[in-house]
């Protein structure tokens, strides 16, 4: 076995739902302020995934008050309570950095149908 | 010197911390290395060690270098390298180095030959500015000024390029991030010297306290 997965294969995360570029998704991060711990949600378009193993990243965009934000979470992080798919969207490719040129109606995606 | 390994540089990748920090370890295979063998006062002038890691393939060595490791009583090994340890008398020929003699938490040391950077201009291998690109500028990336003019000569030491790379590095006080005895792996905090597959010397830090 490659030294580095086994290194890698106790910080992998078991189970890991299923999700791609272009999907709606709802991310639920741990935060601590001070002492105490509260669970943070990041709603936004998956606009990619990159890398393997444990080095596995995915980045979300959101426009918030007008402003686009994006936001990159390891996807193996133990700060990750839980990622919900809220809905599925159809993208013909993987990265989708054209959204960040585009505004308003024409920034949506289509929905896949299962 | 306190306690040092031969070991061999894996890769890279991160793990996460207690926190969910994500932190960049190196990963170096430590040993087992064998003592093979020994120099003393009176015979040789010093005191040290002879660390031997990898076992070589047939055909590799010639019959007198096989003897030394007969003598020893271990397998042929690849490298042999001379470690001057504080406590040297106190390892015995053919004894087995591991990489549990560092814990999680430790600073050490780690040596290694840097990758070969080729023929690099000044920018790259004495971290020289640049010239501006635009604004008429003629003047990108070139050494500099050669000195006054009234020396007549260019001053040793002159930043220059030329071969830049491929020579002995020692990164000083990094973090073992953690030990796995079993596959005598060391995960150490960071980058180390040299290319994968490379051969490292890991000491213990001479900075940390």
């Amino acid at each position: 076995m490659n030294l580095i997965d086994y290194v890698e294969k106790d910080y992998l995360k078991e189970k890991i739902t299923p999700f791609s570029p272009g999907d709606m998704v709802r991310v639920h991060f741990k935060v601590v302020e001070g002492n105490r711990e509260r669970i943070q949600i990041f709603e936004g378009v998956v606009i990619q995934r990159k890398g393997s193993g444990l080095k596995e990243s995915f980045t979300v965009r959101r426009i918030s008050y007008g402003v686009g934000v994006e936001r990159s979470f390891p996807l193996h992080s133990p700060k990750i309570e839980k990622i919900e798919v809220v809905r599925k969207g159809l993208v013909r490719r993987s990265k989708l950095y054209y959204l960040r040129k585009l505004r308003g109606k024409a920034a949506r995606i289509k929905e896949a149908r299962r | 010197m306190k306690k040092a390994i031969l070991a061999k540089k894996i890769g890279m990748t991160q793990i996460f911390d207690e926190e969910g920090r994500a932190i960049p370890v190196t990963v170096l295979e430590a040993g087992p290395c064998f003592i093979v063998a020994k120099k003393n006062l009176e015979k040789d002038g010093y005191v040290a060690v002879q660390l031997g890691f990898k076992p070589a393939k047939k055909g590799r060595l010639n019959k007198p270098q096989l003897g030394h490791f007969s003598k020893a009583g271990v397998t042929p090994l690849r490298y042999l390298r001379e470690m001057r340890l504080e406590d040297a008398d106190k390892y015995e020929i053919g004894q087995e180095i591991k990489a549990d003699i560092f814990e999680a938490g430790e600073f050490v040391d780690v040596t290694g030959i840097s990758k070969g950077k080729g023929f690099a201009g000044s920018i790259k291998r004495h971290g020289q500015s640049r010239g501006a690109m635009t604004h008429g500028s003629h003047y990108h990336r070139g050494p500099g000024s050669m000195g006054a003019v009234d020396a007549a000569r260019v001053f040793k030491g002159k930043p220059l390029p030329g071969r830049m790379g491929g020579e002995k590095v020692t990164s000083q006080k990094l973090k073992v991030v953690k030990v796995d005895a079993d596959k005598n792996l060391l995960l150490i905090k960071g980058a180390v010297p040299g290319p994968r597959n490379g051969l490292l010397l890991v000491k213990n830090s001479v900075k940390a306290s």
